[in-house]
């Protein structure tokens, strides 16, 4: 397999936080590759590091076969979207786009190919300050101008934060066909639903890596039975099923809540029972697959330490 | 919750124009004391425009609205002195301690000394913050902050709180501890009025209304809602009202 990311080790600090723990994976070429982790996971610095805007304090990373120490190789390889607005909001978006491809020793028409599906979004307003955008109109530019030198890896640092889950929707249908394209995408995000877009997901938290994997794997690894269960008493089955002595967690999850337990106790009509017996109406228990998140949380429960 | 049934906000036809464009276009609603009301909308539909209306910020172009027992218009600073507000990324004082921050915020909200001497330490043991008080905001974990935040906002007791997608970017596990802490606070009767990108949590409200450009295009209980349009998950509910379109080719 054709690697285009190898890290190994990465660890960073700042002054006592531990911001990254000895981070090691590798991303495929070709592949959309998402880390999934809260504010503070460590994302970010990750990415800094990767695109050697910041350096690591130990640990190394071949990106597009390429030492870190190698910086001026790897920026022009490398695409970065940075989590904060960094386009010029004084110049035009045309002359953001004509900027970029400049300091990259390259024109716009020479890769307009690559941007021309998200640049015609914007061209009705290239005259426009980039100051002057709507957010959803701004990422589009910052996504231009990371590409416009045509990168073979892309880092995307968070471009969903913030973001209503309909334009989410759309912005990972488009990072969908950028990777048709062949280019290489790392992606961060705190939004766990996201995790089924990509091919592979790194879960973070902490600066350490809980888990890579297809997200279809990590949940078929799930270790216990997940049962969904709603009432017409949310807030009393909340406190009823805390009572279960063999829930091993129970947590809210939109109009349902998960309980968590052994498969060797799990029983559906163990709660429904208990639920009956308890005065509530309008019932549903039913066994489900885990999703990222209850993953993720029970991940995190069990690396406390 | 137990609603009493009386309003604490009242809308009615409120507009807000800038220039030709127009951010919010004639909105009614009403909240009842003690609801938890969620505030949806796509980006750029009026959440924030109206938010900061209700509070105080922005004078409307044009309308009427009560918030927490004062007109709009003519008493927003009363208005500003009942309401609590935690902006989407909180507000707290990254080179003061705990403590200090609560000092802080309870200042400006008005706290005489010794009733603030009070109110910060039961809002330090209430949270379990007793390790932390004088540590620095910075030095504190991200949860912990972020429940710091909303405490502080409603050091002073008011009588609604705004908060602007408090939970962007939290932890799955502290994301539900916050919301232990906004029943708590709807529970002895603090009316919350929250934005959010999280579909799962709109589920928690009690009622939700959904903004777009400008207009309030559905609101009622997360159950009527999704009756209403014929949907399996506020998600698609939320797709349905932001892009017509595309779920009528679906």
């Amino acid at each position: 397999m054709n690697e285009r990311v190898i890290a190994t080790n990465i660890t960073k600090s700042f002054r006592s936080t531990k911001a990254l723990d000895a981070v090691s994976f590798s991303v495929n070429e070709g592949e959309l590759f998402g880390f999934i982790g809260p504010d503070g996971a460590g994302k970010s610095t990750l990415f800094r590091i990767l695109t050697t805007v910041m350096n690591a304090d130990s640990g190394d990373a071949l990106v597009d076969g390429f030492h870190l120490k190698d910086e001026i190789a790897i920026r022009s390889r490398v695409g970065y979207m940075p989590g904060k607005f960094s386009l010029y909001p004084d110049l035009s978006v045309q002359e953001n786009l004509e900027f970029f491809a400049k300091v990259f020793g390259t024109t716009v028409n020479e890769n307009y190919s690559i941007i021309k599906e998200i640049y015609v979004q914007l061209e009705p307003f290239k005259d426009r300050r980039a100051g002057k955008l709507s957010g959803g109109m701004k990422q589009k530019l910052a996504l231009c101008c990371a590409l416009i030198h045509k990168p073979r890896v892309l880092f995307l640092d968070e471009p969903t934060t913030g973001v209503d889950p309909v334009s989410r929707r759309e912005f990972w249908e488009m990072l969908g066909r950028l990777k048709q394209s062949g280019l290489t995408i790392l992606v961060s995000t705190p939004y766990m639903d996201e995790a089924s877009r990509c091919d592979r997901v790194a879960l973070i938290q902490k600066g350490k890596i809980l888990d890579i994997d297809p997200p279809g794997v990590i949940t078929k690894k799930f270790p216990l039975h997940v049962i969904a269960v709603k009432s017409d008493n949310m807030q009393k089955l909340r406190k009823d099923i805390l009572k279960v002595e063999y829930a091993e967690s129970v947590y809210g999850f939109g109009e349902y809540l998960h309980i968590t337990m052994k498969k060797e106790n799990s029983s559906t009509e163990k709660i429904e029972s208990l639920l009956k017996q308890q005065g509530h109406q309008h019932t549903e228990v039913k066994l489900i697959e885990a999703g990222i998140e209850d993953c993720f949380m029970h991940l995190m429960e069990h690396n406390k330490n | 919750m137990k609603l009493t049934g009386e309003n604490i906000i009242e809308v009615e036809n409120l507009v807000k124009r800038f220039g030709s464009f127009t951010a919010v276009d004639n909105i009614s609603f009403q909240v009842k004391k003690g609801e938890v009301f969620g505030f949806l909308g796509a980006n750029g539909a009026g959440k924030t425009t109206a938010i900061k209306m209700l509070i105080g910020l922005w004078s409307p172009t044009s309308g009427k609205a009560n918030v927490a027992g004062f007109d709009l218009f003519t008493e927003a600073n009363q208005i500003r002195k009942n309401i609590g507000y935690m902006a989407q990324r909180f507000s707290l004082y990254e080179d003061l301690t705990v403590i200090e921050n609560i000092q802080f915020y309870g200042g400006i909200y008005g706290l005489r000394k010794n009733i603030l001497k009070e109110r910060a330490e039961e809002l330090i043991s209430e949270l379990g913050m007793e390790s932390f008080r004088k540590e620095l905001i910075k030095n504190i974990p991200l949860g912990w902050k972020q429940k710091l935040a909303l405490s502080v906002a409603m050091i002073h007791k008011p009588k609604i709180v705004f908060l602007d997608e408090p939970t962007s970017g939290v932890d799955p596990i502290t994301r539900r501890q916050f919301w232990d802490l906004i029943y708590n606070a709807a529970e002895k009767g603090t009316t919350v009025f929250i934005t959010t990108h999280y579909m799962d949590e709109s589920e928690y409200c009690d009622r939700v209304s959904i903004m777009v450009d400008g207009r309030i295009e559905a609101l009622d209980t997360p159950a009527q809602l999704k009756k209403q349009f014929n949907a399996e998950s506020m998600d698609e509910v939320f797709l349905r009202l932001a892009r017509p379109t595309e779920s009528i080719s679906k």
